[in-house]
């Protein structure tokens, strides 16, 4: 029995980065629900709309190494992010003009508009991968670690490391800030109010003198800056590569829907909820297993639930039982 | 113009495409276009039947496709000595076991009065029966892939006729369709759209990762064929001889004459599928599934059962997705998990639907044969265009090199602009719906 260890190896392979992924999901399915409360579509370009963000940030990154700029220890692509979601901003907003908007002019089907995001979507992907290659790229600089498992080790005597990635640390604090930040904007402004009412009820809303054009492109320009956001926290916490952005979408969708589709904070729910089942279900959980059952009880395997290939059964699953059970998530969603 | 005129004027159209390619090209990419062009052709009427009778947005179709591939390995494919028996019977078990143990949940749950008793008793089940189904099948499972991994290592198929695999990738296909459709359907929409697309990536990461079964990236080649070998053709006088005939040397026409037999063999299933879908199209039955599509409230009003024939539709389609995809698999001869991807295998069949004509199942066809078509001729006309774009620059600018190794990225940018263009400015396809 040695409970401090199973403790340090759990905070180490499960917690810490459950929640770093927890909060790359939850910045895209939030995403993903503003779209669809605004817009009353499932927006599959989401996911490379992510990757566009990210290959903005990459690029600019690059320049910026080029010209010796840097954070010290810090990133240099966090001095890229504004200028990232700028160009993100920019592309969304000239995305709906040129496809979007026609379709919500007609008031087409959500069905015909989910269609018409599939098409953005390899269009997107398409443009990512003439400009950016399909290749991993690495972008990351700066210190690696706020907490190294080997200095861990010697300042506590403990024979577990835990190790604190700075892409960790930037992930969680800076989505606590966008979640914040967001959410003050959507409660207190006037601009946020609009939006929850245009979502609440279209018709009330246009006769109290809502414009929907603003509010349409209000949402775009935060969906652009949670897209770059995700996109970037995720590339540089694991890699950046531009079909894993296409592959995310099932877990960003599963969030969102777990938590009630349209609903904020339904969807930051949902996505540490789909994080940390991705994350329990597909660890080995042996080396904390050793530290708790005395010696004669020992598993013999890895205690591994699910190979971590299946990661997206994972986030299948937990959707195919909210669908059967609570279609409209955990926190109460929009069903239409 | 009537219509009758301008359909036949269309696939004239394409006809000379692929005249063309034979003539400046070589006449064995004319026919596996032609060949291709089936394939993609039945898997658009699949997709039809789903999206234009009914409105449904099924995301999944690599899913199905795959699931019928695995159908001709575990079908045609001769069984591998000794793995039967080393543990063949343990993993028949656990899977048993695992449909029983879902089979006691949902029995449970229809049961039991709601309340944390119900909740505990299907938790139990459902913990017990995962961790004895994992006990069960582990152990086989490294039986079976101990045995000769570099050429077997997995369980092997019957190695009954190929042929008999194609019925049975569309029942693959539909038992997927309908795990999925009782699921999703009855729900919005896009919930549908997105289990599909959840389905369809387990599917592949299953025939990657479960090497028991379809060893997994090792890829299975070798799946027998339906028609004779081009090595066997060569060899036989008689062969050799009617080829002299007509002028061909022994190797191009056996080449010729393997794709022209599984040119029949498609074009059969083709029009048996286009028969009925056509009987389906004019039939109550399709009449029905255009008004639930057209107005699902007053549809519903009328008394009928709209979510039952969403399901029906949903799972027929798959099944025709399942059956091309495993006539696909027996024309390569082999199953490689690593190369379904959902550009190729969704979007590409979506385009087709679109922009042949949704709800015709001749736009379909038409849609089938044009997007093949331009998905293979794509590649050599990006790199044609891109060659002329950077004719004016310096030989070795970093650009041009650039340019020109991205002219393979064009595909998706080409396909996601067709698929655009059309659903603006002709949302109606090609071949509109009467």
């Amino acid at each position: 029995m040695d409970l401090l260890n199973a403790l340090i190896a759990f905070l180490n392979y499960v917690f810490v980065p459950g929640v770093a992924y927890g909060s790359q999901l939850a910045l895209g399915a939030l995403g993903v629900t503003l779209v669809y409360g605004i817009l009353r579509f499932s927006n599959f370009a989401h996911g490379d709309t992510m990757a566009m963000g990210a290959m903005s940030a990459v690029l600019l990154t690059w320049l910026f190494q080029s010209w010796g700029l840097s954070l010290g220890p810090l990133p240099t692509a966090l001095l890229a992010l504004p200028f990232a979601i700028g160009l993100t901003i920019l592309l969304l907003l000239g995305t709906d003009r040129v496809v979007y908007r026609f379709y919500r002019e007609k008031k087409a089907k959500p069905v015909i508009l989910v269609i018409v995001s599939l098409g953005v979507t390899f269009i997107y992907n398409g443009i990512t991968r003439f400009i950016i290659g399909a290749d991993d790229q690495n972008f990351l600089d700066g210190e690696r670690f706020i907490i190294s498992a080997r200095e861990f080790k010697a300042a506590t005597g403990l024979d577990e490391g835990l190790s604190f990635k700075t892409t960790q640390g930037i992930t969680i604090v800076t989505a606590i800030i966008v979640v914040a930040l967001l959410f003050w904007f959507l409660n207190r402004t006037r601009a946020g109010k609009s939006m929850r009412a245009y979502s609440d009820n279209e018709d009330l809303a246009l006769l109290s003198g809502i414009n929907p054009e603003r509010v349409v492109m209000i949402t775009w320009m935060i969906v652009a800056g949670l897209a770059t956001i995700a996109g970037v926290l995720y590339g540089l916490d694991k890699t950046f590569k531009p079909f894993t952005y296409f592959q995310l979408l099932l877990p960003i969708f599963a969030s969102a829907i777990v938590g009630g589709l349209g609903n904020p904070l339904g969807a930051i729910a949902g996505g540490f909820v789909i994080a940390f089942s991705e994350v329990t279900i597909t660890y080995a959980w042996k080396k904390i297993l050793v530290y708790l059952m005395p010696e004669s009880l020992e598993p013999s395997g890895l205690v591994q639930l699910l190979s971590t290939d299946y990661k997206f059964a994972v986030s299948f699953v937990i959707l195919l039982i909210v669908l059967l059970f609570k279609p409209t998530g955990l926190f109460k969603g929009q069903s239409v | 113009m009537n219509a009758t005129l301008k359909n036949t004027a269309l696939f004239g159209i394409i006809a000379l495409l692929i005249l063309y390619v034979g003539f400046e090209q070589s006449w064995n990419s004319a026919l596996l276009i032609i060949a291709m062009g089936l394939i993609s052709s039945i898997m658009a009427l699949g997709v039809n039947l789903q999206w234009g009778f009914a409105g449904l947005f099924n995301v999944g179709i690599m899913g199905f496709v795959a699931l019928g591939g695995l159908a001709a390995v575990l079908v045609g494919m001769p069984p591998t000595e000794g793995a039967f028996a080393a543990g063949g019977f343990g993993v028949i078990g656990a899977l048993v076991l695992g449909a029983l143990t879902i089979f006691a949940t949902i029995l449970v749950m229809r049961r039991m009065a709601a309340g944390w008793r119900r909740s505990l008793v299907v938790i139990v089940i459902l913990v017990a029966g995962f961790f004895l189904f994992r006990a069960l099948l582990d152990p086989s499972v490294e039986r079976i892939e101990s045995i000769n991994p570099a050429e077997t290592g997995y369980l092997g198929g019957l190695g009954l006729p190929v042929l008999l695999a194609w019925p049975v990738g569309g029942l693959f296909a539909a038992g997927a369709a309908w795990i999925i459709g009782k699921t999703a359907l009855g729900l919005r929409s896009d919930y549908l759209a997105i289990a599909t697309l959840g389905i369809a990536e387990i599917i592949i990461a299953v025939l990657k990762n479960e090497d028991w079964l379809s060893r997994g990236v090792k890829n299975v080649i070798g799946v027998p064929r339906p028609v004779p070998y081009e090595i066997d053709l060569q060899n036989s006088p008689a062969f050799v001889e009617r080829a002299a005939g007509f002028g061909f040397n022994a190797v191009e026409a056996s080449t010729l004459w393997v794709k022209v037999l599984y040119i029949a063999l498609f074009a059969i299933v083709l029009v048996v599928l286009m028969w009925m879908s056509q009987r389906a199209l004019h039939s109550p039955w399709g009449r029905m599934l255009r008004a639930i599509r057209d107005n699902e409230v007053a549809a519903e009003a009328m008394g009928k059962d709209v979510t039952a024939r969403h399901l029906q539709v949903f799972i027929l389609g798959s099944a025709i997705c399942g059956i091309a995809g495993a006539m696909m698999t027996t024309m390569d001869s082999q199953l490689t998990p690593g190369t379904y991807q959902p550009l190729r295998f969704t979007f590409l069949v979506w385009v087709m639907v679109i922009v042949g004509g949704s709800g015709n199942n001749f736009g379909a066809v038409l849609g089938g044969f044009l997007i093949w078509f331009l998905w293979v001729q794509v590649e050599p006309m990006g790199f044609w265009l891109m060659n002329l774009i950077t004719s004016g620059m310096d030989l070795h600018s970093p650009l041009r090199a650039h340019l020109l190794e991205s002219a393979s990225h064009m595909r998706l940018l080409t396909m996601g602009l067709v698929l655009l263009l059309v659903l603006r400015f002709s949302p109606r396809g090609l071949i509109p719906e009467k």
